[in-house]
């Protein structure tokens, strides 16, 4: 409890950083200042003139806006649901939680300056962030260099792999989603697969992850098409993937609206083969923009999309069932498995801070490797050195839609 | 008191005056991440002194310099990477390849005048981004790539220098923008900164005595792009990282953004415009959700009550106060 | 042969997505001579406002018509509050401010509706036509038909009706239209709230196809913006040859050579275009007052 005691002289520090703070950012003025900008750096003083406390300060860096909103915006709500969650019961061993939260709007170099700032002048003491697998890999330096446990929403493999010291991650790999679904693909004795992608950075890793990884599972991939994540119509690449040679089934990987209109799509240029998509569609609002097209796609997602479906004496039914509730009441909307990263993330942090009973970031980092099945809305989590993720394929549910809803494939 | 006859130059005095406020700014710094707001704003500065160059003396738009900043930057990334280049030289070579590029398209597309212009730039500037994130195997692809990043700790511990890596950078980005306001200011002054200026006002005109147009405006754009380039492959360098959003399109947007706002005509307008755009949106956090929506309203009502840009406006208040007060 | 309809049917209707958002670009040009950045904006607010008018129980055709009305009343207040007050500032200058209010108008739309992708309905039931083994969504005909009424019903305002040659008087010589007794004001007036009802109509017949969030109107506006540039900026015809040029080259690309430079090739031929012709596919001569 000692580090606890000595967080006073941190707070203390802190209230100087502000003082110092507003000058600093008078000196950015001055630069300006043959412009007038005093008023600029008076509100910049309101940035940075947040009261002083001992509270515990994580940080957050999310894609609240621009073409990853869809990402950002349920993780940064759960986020703020959660903290008020934490503090109303008490805090961390009364310690209350409090949370500063940046929007990179998914741009890498702006997440690395947030991240900047949060390390650097707002001194929090771990980090949960990164949408995108883009701008998690431009901050994962910063929290390397300067020893601040970092928890990605991001889906790419390259980010815990190879292991960093301070890097964890949440969701599922996109590695492990192909591979889910090749597996499938072969169950059902499908072995020519036509492949789609987005060129954004989700739709571009997911495919070179599957194409790496088809052989290996006995899929030859009759066709590789891809599409921009602003584009209206697929219909060209679904013609050349209709007439690929032996096509059995077609896998999209994708997020946004994309997805949606390549199911349209498919349905529009007399497809029949099944169609796969990735876990980068897992919100309902893909079966509502996509419409009756959507009936019969399996893709492969976390258990929280069919939490009231999951059988009673299912392990993970009362987190997911428990967050999806939460979610739903205090916003209003349905919930996805991205705002679900972060619940796991945040969930995770909070559990290792208080293992660690200090606010030292490197104890939390080495309580938080400690993690051991931990039940979250991804799966079971169980951290090593080796392992930041701590999930294994069988966290995966497999789901198919019909009649408008997901429904576990058995 | 005498003014010392140097300083009696306007160019040195734009100079000194931006020299003291790089060296005076840091006495006021509480962190490093102001270190690194401050790079950000040298660096942006550096591009933006050039577009202040080509559409501040020679009146041509470019909507797509951001694509040049990522030529820099890529030079910077792929070069170390994938053939051992050492991270000066890539710094030059990521100049050679913006300038050539820039002089090879340069001649035909400025030809082109106002918004024919701008779309020919930006489509430019889309299809360097373009070959950036379609090419996966040398560029990482939309996620971008590592670049490599100077040894300054080691540097600066050998040579006994007391500063942090953030310090250095934000000291060699500020000698870097003032060597490259020099270089803009003189140009401006020499006989090809006066051809600029004479086809800024009439093509024809500048055409009647002598100039030729074609070459003036293309060594512009060449320039330009080597200041985009340069400023990339620091940022290159500084961040340890590339991505394909340096040379967007809504970073061009904001580049020629800072241009205007600051008063297209003038180095230290450009500097005032990057100053504004790089600090505004680290402030406006303040507003959570409503960052966009104040940025948004921020530049409209600058533009509107400071229709020059926010230099050549404020000057002019200032001299309207002055005659104002001096009328008896 | 089913192939390559398949691909011209995909062509055209992206094409008239790109056409339709050109001529929104067309009227505030014309009258003012300023490529309004907000106009992805309008587009955007024709979707966003129709979904969530929808969604409080009009039906859909109210909601639309709401949408537009608001729209356009949203672009007569561009000009009123933000254009108008910068007086004689350059164009340049103008353009910023309509940079601005794209950043405004869509950090509101966030705030307002949310961030989420929405879509309604298409108006005339979702089952593909099929033509000689291809096939067509009867959304891209409500697309194709809206690009050209509008396209129809430009070309005459513009040189049939006494406010439409006041438009084109105004963007000549602003002091010569007021000499004669124009009113410019009112003009510009009429030319942003016609401009953003444009928009809207845009928004409103592309949401079934495209979908449509608040973050929609930059992607949008950029290659609505690079098809007017095509066609020749101003000129309603080449807002729709430009347009359906873009979107057929991009099919095209997608379908025989590769999706992944579809977009390049695009961006390609707009330059080669350009340097050969330098004011677009139907500009006019290249002619300089001294």
């Amino acid at each position: 409890m000692t580090t606890i005691a000595s967080r006073p002289s941190r707070a203390r520090r802190r209230a100087g950083a502000v003082r110092t703070g507003f000058a600093g950012l008078a000196g950015f003025a001055g630069l300006a200042g043959l412009a007038g900008l005093a008023g600029l750096a008076g509100l910049a003083g309101l940035t940075l003139a947040q009261p002083a406390r001992a509270d515990i300060l994580i940080g957050a860096t999310l894609a609240e806006t621009g073409p990853a909103a869809f990402l950002g915006e349920p993780e940064a709500r759960t986020l703020d649901m959660l903290v008020a969650e934490t503090n109303a019961a008490g805090g961390i061993r009364g310690e209350k939680v409090k949370l500063i939260r940046y929007d990179d709007s998914g741009n890498p170099d702006k997440a690395r300056t947030f991240a900047t700032r949060l390390i650097d002048d707002d001194q929090v003491v771990a980090v949960i962030g990164g949408s995108t697998t883009g701008s998690t890999m431009a901050v994962v330096p910063l929290f390397e260099q300067a020893g601040i446990p970092f928890v990605s929403l991001a889906g790419a493999v390259v980010i815990i792999d190879p292991v960093k010291t301070w890097v964890f991650k949440t969701p599922h790999t996109d590695r492990m989603a192909c591979e889910k679904i090749f597996t499938d693909m072969r169950a059902r004795g499908f072995t020519k697969v036509g492949v789609i992608a987005g060129t954004d950075g989700f739709g571009k890793s997911m495919q070179e992850q599957c194409l790496a990884v088809a052989g290996a599972h006995g899929i030859e991939i009759v066709g590789n098409e891809t599409y921009g994540p602003q584009d209206s119509d697929m219909t060209p690449q679904l013609t050349n993937l209709k007439n690929a040679p032996g096509l059995q089934a077609v896998l999209n990987a994708g997020m946004g609206q994309g997805p949606a209109i390549v199911t349209r799509n498919f349905r529009q240029v007399g497809l029949e083969v099944p169609l796969y998509q990735s876990h980068g569609v897992a919100s309902k609002s893909f079966i509502e923009l996509a419409g009756p097209a959507a009936e019969g796609v399996r893709l492969p997602a976390a258990a929280l999309l069919v939490a009231e479906k999951l059988p009673d004496d299912d392990p993970q039914k009362p987190v997911v069932l428990g967050y999806k509730t939460a979610y739903e009441t205090a916003t209003g909307q349905p919930v996805s498995t991205f705002g679900g990263h972060a619940f796991d993330a945040y969930k995770l942090l909070i559990a290792a801070i208080e293992r660690a009973g200090s606010t030292d970031p490197a104890r939390i980092r080495d309580a938080l490797e400690q993690t051991r099945d931990f039940m979250g809305t991804a799966g079971r989590v169980t951290f090593t050195p080796a392992d930041h993720m701590g999930l294994d394929e069988t966290a995966f549910r497999l789901l198919e839609i019909k009649d408008g809803d997901w429904t576990l494939v058995q | 008191m005498r003014v010392p006859s140097w300083l009696a130059d306007p160019r040195a005095r734009v100079l000194v005056l931006l020299a003291v406020l790089i060296a005076l700014a840091p006495l006021l710094f509480p962190s490093g991440y102001y270190y690194r707001v401050g790079t950000l704003v040298f660096l942006n500065a550096l591009t933006v002194t050039g577009l202040v160059i080509l559409t501040g003396y020679a009146g041509q738009v470019s909507l797509g310099h951001a694509g040049f900043f990522g030529i820099g930057a890529y030079a910077c990334a792929v070069g170390t990477s994938h053939f051992g280049l050492a991270p000066g030289l890539c710094v030059a070579l990521g100049a050679g390849l913006a300038g050539g590029l820039a002089l090879a398209v340069g001649r035909p597309i400025l030809r082109l005048k106002s918004h024919y212009l701008a779309v020919a730039t930006l489509g430019l500037g889309i299809l360097i981004a373009m070959v950036l994130t379609n090419e996966g195997q040398w560029t990482g692809g939309p996620d971008g790539m590592s670049a490599p990043t100077l040894p300054l700790r080691a540097w600066l511990r050998a040579w006994g220098v007391p500063l942090s890596p953030a310090q250095a950078w934000y000291a060699l980005s500020g000698l870097v923008l003032l060597a490259g306001a020099w270089m803009a200011l003189s140009l401006r002054e020499s006989a090809s900164g006066r051809a600029l200026r004479a086809l800024h006002d009439s093509e024809v005109a500048a055409r009647v005595i002598g100039i030729d147009v074609a070459r003036a405006k293309g060594r512009a754009f060449a320039i330009s792009a080597v200041y985009a380039s340069v400023a990339g492959s620091l940022m290159a360098l500084f961040n340890g990282f590339v991505n394909p959003a340096m040379a967007g399109f809504m970073h061009s947007i904001e580049l020629v953004t800072m241009v205007v706002l600051g008063g297209a005509g003038s180095v230290l307008g450009g500097v005032v415009g990057a100053t504004v755009l790089t600090v505004l949106p680290q402030t406006l956090t303040v507003f959570q959700e409503y960052e966009m929506t104040m940025l948004g309203l921020i530049m409209m009502v600058m533009m509107i009550f400071l229709r020059q840009g926010v230099v050549p406006g404020l000057v002019g208040a200032w001299t309207a106060w002055r005659g104002r007060r001096a009328r008896p | 042969m089913a192939e390559f309809l398949q691909f011209l049917f995909s062509g055209l209707t992206v094409g008239a997505v790109y056409a339709l958002v050109a001529l929104g670009f067309t009227l505030i040009h014309n009258a003012s001579g300023v490529v309004n950045f907000a106009q992805g904006e309008f587009v955007m607010l024709g979707g966003m406002i129709t979904v969530f008018a929808a969604q409080a129980g009009l039906p859909l055709a109210v909601a639309a018509g709401v949408a537009i009305g608001v729209t356009a009343l949203v672009g007569v207040a561009l000009y009123r509050l933000a254009i108008a007050p910068a007086g004689s500032a350059s164009v340049v200058s103008i353009i910023i401010i309509t940079m601005g209010a794209s950043l405004f108008l869509r950090g509101t739309a966030q705030s307002v509706f949310d961030k989420q992708i929405h879509r309604f309905p298409a108006f005339s039931g979702e089952t593909p036509i099929t033509i000689g083994g291809a096939t067509l969504m009867p959304q891209s005909l409500w697309v194709l038909g809206g690009a050209a009424v509008v396209f129809v019903a430009l070309h005459r305002f513009l040189a049939h009706t006494l406010p439409g040659k006041a438009v084109l008087a105004t963007a000549s010589n602003k002091l010569a239209a007021q000499l004669v007794g124009i009113n410019t004001h009112a003009v510009l007036l009429l030319a942003f709230g016609l401009s953003a009802a444009i928009g809207a109509v845009a928004g409103v017949l592309i949401t079934p196809l495209t979908m449509t969030t608040a973050d929609m109107g930059v992607s949008v506006a950029l290659k609505g913006f690079a098809a007017a540039m095509l066609g020749g900026m101003g000129i309603p015809v080449g807002a729709i040859v430009g347009g359906l040029g873009l979107g057929l080259i991009e099919a095209f690309t997608a379908g025989y050579l590769s999706s992944a430079y579809k977009e390049a090739t695009a961006f390609l031929v707009i330059l080669v275009v350009l340097v050969l012709m330098p004011r677009g596919l139907f500009g006019p001569k290249d002619v300089e007052r001294v």
